[in-house]
């Protein structure tokens, strides 16, 4: 098993939470590897050639072959490396991880960016969405899929943790940002439990930066953008949260023509 | 090679691509099942209950366990029953071959979505991107037999069901993709010599009216 760090580098951002998803998983694996801190606002050659479809953080780049999307990468780490797994044995766990993945993803993520991106009744509308996710998320926890678990990968962190953990924490940081109460501990007891859980894991702390750190880069974000005129524009959110830059366009997925689980 | 399969179940709309790629993935597989037919306008309790997250199709129930979001669907079937498979035993393969079909769902879906309903600038901007999308498919398909290589495989699976949306793509977008892509236009002919696909497709005239009737429907012009 190659673990020098010359065969693997990532390319990744100190504030994205998909970088962090990636530098969790390799921490878990126990893998070294070289790490290049992209400028997102002058982004490299490296990784514009690496990433050349999306030009985005993380890549991945392993014995010089690139690996791009965050999950994808996961599951990619996983698979080649086969110790201290972080998906599923069983194909009907390993759906269920995926979907939940893809949700996170897909909706609880862009809906944590469009409170970050609005104010007023439009923030108002947003915070509920996230609570909406959240719900059924606990659903889960309390009922379904991942009743009993202390993490969603069971006894120990799994792919999912890895996905709603590296970017939950900026649940709490629009809390303090924006005065909204996004994680009630009281309305989703056990997503709160696990996510203090998963943030007290030893890996966990060791890659996602200080919350003072984060609110200072957050309130400065919301800043520039409340004294932009449109307050939901793409270009100015993309340095941000996960997922922050398609709030607008997700929307609505009420698309009777292509229907299908994924969000267009 | 058939298999007997215990109580599968797809949930599914005729002309949808992506229940299309169910409907692929077990054939290729030799599966047998229970195909049933949703009113998209007046969803059954069974797939309220399969889905209640996205309410949508397709959905796969299997032994009693529903699967949701049609390429997990199909790396689900992919899992399950080994013969034939359809993504590669590499990693780094496989690695390529979910971004390519996450690709379709990320980029060429969301163009349709906005190509169908927006008109003037917005309109012209999402034709464009439709057809630079479609030319990067092009590129990764380069003179490959199939994307994956020798053998119809995932990214396959993913993207030929749309090959059915490409006239009703041209005719709402004002292109050819014939003349953009004629690579695309001849890998889609050869998958439609696998019965796999020829028995899961729909015509394309038969696809183009079906979102006549619906921008009719929906009040979109």
């Amino acid at each position: 098993m190659e673990q020098s760090p010359s065969c693997l580098k990532l390319f990744g951002s100190w504030a994205s939470s998909y970088t962090h998803r990636v530098q969790l998983a390799l921490k878990l694996k126990g893998l070294e590897f070289e790490y290049m801190e992209e400028d997102l606002t002058n982004k490299s050659p490296s990784l514009l050639l690496y990433n050349h479809v999306y030009k985005k953080v993380p890549v991945l780049l392993h014995l010089d072959r690139p690996i791009v999307e965050s999950v994808i990468i996961l599951e990619y780490i996983d698979e080649t490396w086969t110790d201290h797994p972080i998906m599923p044995i069983d194909p009907y766990e390993r759906a269920i991880a995926r979907f939940w993945c893809h949700f996170a993803d897909d909706k609880l993520g862009p809906a944590a960016g469009a409170v970050f991106g609005s104010s007023g009744e439009d923030q108002k509308a947003a915070v509920c969405q996230v609570h909406e996710n959240l719900k059924l998320i606990e659903t889960e926890l309390r009922e379904g899929a991942f009743k009993g678990r202390r993490f969603f990968g069971g006894d120990k962190i799994g792919i999912l943790d890895i996905v709603l953990g590296c970017g939950s924490y900026w649940l709490a940081v629009f809390n303090e940002v924006m005065e909204v109460k996004l994680v009630d501990s009281e309305a989703f007891p056990l997503f709160h439990a696990w996510l203090r859980d998963f943030e007290e894991q030893k890996e966990v702390k060791e890659i996602i930066p200080a919350i003072d750190t984060l609110l200072e880069y957050a309130r400065g974000i919301r800043q520039m953008m409340l004294s932009l005129k449109d307050t939901t524009s793409s270009t100015t959110t993309t340095t941000t949260t996960a997922a922050a830059t398609t709030a607008a366009t997700n929307n609505s997925n009420n698309n009777l023509v292509i229907e299908s689980g994924t969000s267009v | 090679m058939a298999t007997a399969a215990k109580g599968v179940v797809l949930l599914d709309f005729w002309v949808s691509p992506f229940g299309q790629r169910c409907r692929i993935a077990l054939a290729e597989k030799g599966v047998e099942y229970e195909y049933k037919e949703e009113n998209l306008w007046d969803k059954s309790p069974l797939l309220l209950k399969a889905n209640p997250v996205h309410k949508k199709i397709p959905v796969l129930i299997h032994e009693g366990n529903p699967i949701c979001e049609s390429l997990l669907i199909v790396q689900y079937i992919d899992e399950v029953w080994s013969n034939n498979p359809l993504l590669p035993s590499d990693p780094y393969e496989r690695a390529q071959a979910r971004f390519w079909a996450d690709f379709v769902d990320k980029k060429v879906s969301e163009c349709w979505t906005r190509l169908w309903k927006v008109k003037g600038e917005a309109q012209e901007e999402a034709r464009k991107d439709m057809i630079e999308d479609l030319k990067l498919l092009e590129g990764e398909l380069g003179d490959k037999q199939y994307f994956g290589g020798e053998t119809f495989g995932f990214v396959d699976v993913a993207f030929v069901p749309l090959s059915a949306w490409f006239y009703t793509f041209e005719t709402c977008g004002n292109f050819s993709v014939e003349k953009e892509c004629p690579k695309l236009v001849a890998w889609a002919k050869r998958c439609m010599e696998r019965e796999s696909v020829s028995k899961s497709l729909h015509d394309p005239h038969k696809v183009y009216e079906y979102v006549c009737q619906l921008k009719k429907k929906l009040g979109v012009d």
